[in-house]
């Protein structure tokens, strides 16, 4: 297997200047604020996802956690590209992102969809990787319900 | 290097029995495996050790050749089966120096192993007519140490959760070693139990437990042993190690997955309550009760894994063939090579004892701010397999103020060339991750 395919310049760019990186409170005190932690209990990576929203629009996407490469980098990539969106979008490209982890590396990724999350279609062929990746989507997703934000199908990582 | 002669009279270096490492190295078929274009550096037998060909060999001839049930049959495979899986029991009881076969209960693993007897205490401190060395009650307490792999910690909580009794551990020093300095003070006529790691998966220290073991006997406790890294490892004996029990498996020692063993004194195995109930464990079954058989009978319900217990007899055989005093001293020429080489490695730095006494051939460390699962995965792509992640000692982990760690574990089959494999590969991960 390739090393480069797994550790993109994009991915090591994010894990090393990760992009909004630090639990924020809302800028607008009438939204909802929310957050999750999760846990990979084999590694014992860790992230917290902290979702400020009005009910339609994520206004923003803070974060903060300790890991690896691949589910650091994977938080910046998140934030970058889910804050300011509305929710449904959001969720759009939430799915996207599930569905690229969940494909083996046989799902080609829309680059118009997924913006750098594209860079993360090697990962998809490590599974002992998937889930570092998919860890701060995870925890994103539940944060979104507790804000009162929409659902996107079940994934099982 | 200067040498320095040992003055005759005194031991020599070449006293100690050694083997021939390419010669063992052909018996594990898997060792000639490539992985990602290179050939395989194996550092992670902590983990699991790869199985030699006589090992291997012995599990296709008992399906083969002699499969049936045991305990049970008066037909002639059925004899087969249960002279080869009774035989295998004997040879791992001289390989422990236990005083008798039916000291030896194959379990599933170490994990099993303990969990009978953390049971077994159960069991008996719902029935008062039970042996009060196994009642367990409020203001009784059990005592661990803070370098357990999960499976000596949760099966404790647990049993103390469900008797009301407390959990006690032995802090872990900054080197990495048990930190025997309150004996006195945990280890005390309350405690019923103390149930420590002989060598740690982690750390690669190996615990001097003679101290311990004197103790627990001036307060009339028992002591339990995790032997998981030791028995593969080095020579053990039962006998000088005055424990009550001993768990090992039997992955870690060149036999198969699914076959581990509780090793226990004799009187004390007669004197604990059955835990699993079901076939092969009972003298005589009514509608309304049932009587149980002796061990190790009784704590061996259901078909048990024969031949992983038979093959787990083959692989005793193959070590003590090579001699595990051999074993011990290629393994601890191994870590003092390793040790050295690591420390010529920037930024890198060993969890535990850095010295190449009382300690294994397990070194666990971190490589700058590289998360574990980083470094392992470079290796990977360049042949060389370690473990990373908790290691499932997650308290040594926050004891060191790192979430995981890189671990490297050798075994009879590694090579100091693995080693530089090792190093040149850790010469990558900094490139990849600068």
């Amino acid at each position: 297997m390739q090393l480069d395919q797994l550790y993109q310049e994009i991915i090591l760019d994010h894990y090393k200047r990760p992009h909004g990186r630090g639990l924020r409170d809302a800028d607008d005190p009438g939204d909802q604020v929310a957050e999750a932690h999760h846990v990979n209990p084999t590694c014992g990576d860790e992230v917290t996802v902290r979702v400020a929203t009005d009910g339609t629009v994520l206004h923003d996407i803070s974060y903060d956690g300790m890991g690896c490469s691949i589910s650091q980098a994977s938080a910046s990539v998140l934030h970058e590209l889910l804050r300011g969106r509305g929710a449904g979008e959001a969720f759009e490209v939430h799915e996207a992102f599930v569905e690229l982890m969940s494909g083996r590396g046989q799902v080609t990724p829309d680059e118009d969809v997924l913006g750098d999350g594209v860079a993360f279609a090697g990962v998809a062929r490590y599974p002992a990787r998937v889930k570092c990746a998919l860890l701060p989507w995870m925890a994103f997703k539940d944060a979104a319900a507790r804000a009162g934000v929409g659902v996107s199908p079940e994934v099982k990582a | 290097m200067t040498s320095i002669a040992i003055p005759s009279g005194m031991p020599q270096y070449d006293d100690v029995p050694r083997f021939d490492v390419a010669r063992v190295r052909a018996d594990f078929p898997i060792l000639g495996r490539d992985i990602n274009g290179h050939p395989l550096v194996y550092l992670d037998s902590a983990n699991t050790s790869h199985k030699p060909r006589q090992v291997l060999d012995v599990l296709d001839e008992h399906y083969a050749r002699h499969n049936a049930n045991v305990s049970r049959s008066v037909h002639t495979l059925g004899t087969e089966a249960t002279e080869a899986y009774e035989g295998a029991r004997a040879k791992i009881a001289a390989f422990i120096n236990a005083p008798s076969t039916d000291e030896v209960v194959f379990t599933k693993n170490s994990t099993e192993a303990i969990n009978i007897v953390a049971y077994a205490f159960s069991n008996a401190s719902l029935r008062p007519d039970a042996d009060s060395r196994f009642r367990l009650g409020p203001g009784d307490e059990v005592v661990i140490s803070e370098m357990e792999h999960h499976s000596n910690i949760v099966p404790w909580q647990l049993l103390c959760e469900r008797t009301g009794a407390t959990l006690r551990w032995f802090p872990v020093t900054d080197q990495g070693r048990l930190d025997e300095s309150g004996l006195e003070d945990l280890v005390t006529e309350r405690t019923k139990i103390v149930s420590l790691v002989h060598v740690s998966n982690i750390l690669g220290t190996v615990n001097a437990t003679s101290r311990i073991a004197a103790r627990v006997r001036e307060v009339g406790a028992l002591l339990l042993l995790d032997c998981s890294q030791s028995v593969p490892h080095l020579p053990i004996d039962v006998v000088d190690l005055d424990a009550d029990y001993i768990v090992f498996t039997g992955h870690k020692m060149c036999g198969p997955t699914g076959i581990g063993v509780l090793w226990g004194r004799g009187e004390l195995l007669a004197a604990m309550p059955p835990v699993f109930g079901g076939g092969s464990m009972i003298e005589t079954v009514t509608m309304a009760r049932s009587t149980f058989a002796a061990p190790p009978a009784r704590f061996e319900a259901g078909t048990p894994p024969i031949a992983e217990a038979v093959a787990l007899g083959a692989a005793v055989d193959y070590l003590t063939g090579i001699g595990m005093q051999a074993i011990q001293w290629h393994e601890k020429e191994l870590t003092a090579y390793a040790l050295d080489a690591l420390g010529s490695v920037p930024d890198l730095r060993i969890f535990g004892p850095t010295v190449p006494v009382g300690r294994g051939g397990t070194i666990s460390f971190a490589l700058g701010d590289v998360h574990p699962h980083d470094v392992g995965q470079v290796l990977d792509s360049l042949g060389v397999q370690v473990r990373v992640g908790h290691h499932c000692a997650k308290p040594v982990c926050s004891r060191f103020g790192v979430p995981a760690m890189t671990r490297a574990s050798f075994y009879l089959y590694t090579t100091t060339e693995e080693i530089d494999a090792l190093v040149a590969g850790l010469e990558q991960v900094r490139k990849v991750f600068d």
